[in-house]
């Protein structure tokens, strides 16, 4: 039961990435690949401002900027020197390893005695509930700040934007400036989930985000086959079966490392 | 008021497929105008209007607006003063988004998009009257995806969400050309209404020569990038449908 509580956990503090791809790839229809640098990055960031004692709310906050200027870059590549957007995301995306590498100055870092998230409120004598209730306060927050604005008037000129750019110029809608705002929400989102997985698992590593956007797509295309199976239009649902996708996939594997399947297939 | 001084565009110039889609055109379109504006496939006609809107810099020459000078402005910045219709009905619509959220882009066209929900009761109330006016009983949908609509549906749709805001000069490039003759019929019809209303200043692009003879206080005839002939409101009336035809014989 632990083992799929876990898997559970990890797919909660997984989810705030699947958000920030449900925006580059369904909103904006952007294949946005920062996401392995930017997850790295949140959680370089975290492990360093941890190590050196920083409070907890800072230490969020400067996580998610560090995040939104990484997916700001890619955005600014793509739509300034007019590269395309999955080279521009994996431009940013390898120059972020080398940033990473740096910021950290070695290949790994322990938290192991570090004060993390999920030690913040111990409401139960089991680790793991206590967990996934950070998990779930993160995500209940994240996704209602994202569904808020959304829906405002600046959010549905972010969703036109992907779906049909000569309407948004012509309703006075600067296409280039949303789509780089989009990829910043984006990768702060994604440098959340490095945040969080990072004092989940107790340290955090060079190569942590080495694939992880593959996570991200799985998510959000569990999430978009339950959207469109159940004929969900409300955008805030929408973030939840997103979620719900990025938890699913987290079970689906826990199933098959339960199975004996040789994770390093 | 339009003034166009001297637009030229040359496309790929100095190469071999260089193509002057406009040669020094001037022209000064007034308050509440409504050209029409008809050529063969080729003859500048859509350049010109992507030119009034920003889609497309000329490579010489002035576009002023009333004084103001917007040669230099992007198409997203001249949304200001200027609303479209395109010719593909996908193009003015966000398939995606319900009704009623693109009724709301629209309505802030030329304002900020700000971070409120801007839809209330009462604007809901509001977008429901304007498109009852339409009589396609699409008052009751509002929640509906756009694109789940029919390309005429969605055309007569662009056109009311061009007056949701402050609109000075309204662009129609071929807003019918992909409709079946009764969609087309109301396209056209609630165009008129709403030009005459609103008194906007009008340029329309049309292939059909009845709808051109039809609608409109004025007639330009385009052709090789310039400006061939030029009838004002009484010429217009005067002149007989089979005349026209003879321009494109």
């Amino acid at each position: 039961m632990i083992f799929y509580l876990t898997a559970l956990v990890l797919g909660l503090c997984l989810s705030a990435m699947g958000l920030g791809i449900f925006i580059t790839m369904k909103i904006f229809r952007i294949p946005d690949i920062t996401t392995d640098g930017s997850y790295t990055l949140g959680a370089v960031v975290t492990a360093l401002l941890l190590a050196a004692g920083w409070p907890l709310p800072a230490i969020v906050v400067i996580t998610a900027l560090a995040g939104a200027a990484a997916g700001m870059i890619t955005g600014l590549v793509h739509t300034r020197l007019k590269i395309d957007a999955l080279l521009a995301g994996i431009l940013v995306m390898t120059g972020l390893y080398s940033v990473n590498l740096s910021l950290l100055g070695r290949s790994n870092l322990p938290l192991s005695d570090a004060n993390t998230v999920f030690t913040l409120f111990p409401l139960f004598s089991n680790p793991v509930l206590n967990e996934l209730i950070v998990g779930l306060f993160f995500l209940a927050i994240l996704a209602g700040m994202l569904a808020y604005v959304l829906r405002t008037d600046f959010g549905l000129a972010m969703r036109a934007t992907g779906n049909s750019e000569s309407m948004t110029r012509a309703l006075g809608i600067n296409n280039d400036r949303m789509k780089i705002i989009g990829l910043s929400i984006a990768n702060s989102l994604t440098a959340i989930s490095g945040f969080l997985v990072a004092q989940y698992q107790h340290f955090t590593d060079i190569n942590m985000g080495i694939g992880i956007v593959l996570v991200g797509l799985g998510s959000v295309l569990i999430g978009d086959a339950l959207i469109s199976w159940l004929g969900i239009r409300k955008i805030g649902w929408q973030l939840l079966f997103v979620a719900l996708g990025g938890i699913l996939f987290q079970l689906v594997l826990a199933v098959a490392l339960s199975l004996g399947i040789d994770p390093a297939l | 008021m339009i003034t166009l001084r001297n637009i030229q565009k040359t496309f790929n110039r100095g190469q071999a497929n260089e193509i002057s889609a406009l040669r020094s055109v001037d022209l000064t379109i007034k308050d509440a105008e409504f050209v029409v504006l008809v050529g063969a496939n080729g003859s500048g006609k859509t350049t010109l209007l992507n030119v009034i809107a920003g889609a497309i810099l000329p490579s010489e020459g002035r576009v002023i607006f009333d004084q103001e000078d917007v040669t230099l402005l992007p198409e997203h910045q001249r949304s200001r003063w200027v609303a479209r219709v395109f010719q593909n009905p996908l193009g003015g619509t966000a398939p995606d988004l319900s009704i009623l959220d693109n009724f709301r882009l629209a309505a802030l066209r030329t304002q900020k998009k700000g971070l409120r929900i801007g839809i209330n009761q009462a604007f809901k109330a509001k977008v429901k009257d304007r498109i009852a006016l339409l009589g396609l009983g699409l008052e009751n949908k509002l929640q509906q995806p756009i694109g789940s609509l029919s390309g005429g549906q969605r055309q007569a749709l662009t056109l009311l969400m061009c007056t949701m805001d402050q609109t000075d000069i309204l662009l129609l490039d071929e807003p019918t050309a992909a409709l079946d003759p009764k969609s087309a019929e109301i396209v056209m019809g609630t165009a008129e209404n709403l030009i005459k209303e609103l008194k906007l200043t009008t340029v329309l692009i049309t292939h059909n020569l009845q709808d051109a003879h039809r609608y409109g206080n004025r007639l330009i005839q385009m052709a090789e990038g310039q400006v061939i002939r030029d009838l004002n409101q009484a010429e217009k009336e005067n002149l007989k449908r089979e005349e026209m035809f003879a321009w494109f014989g």
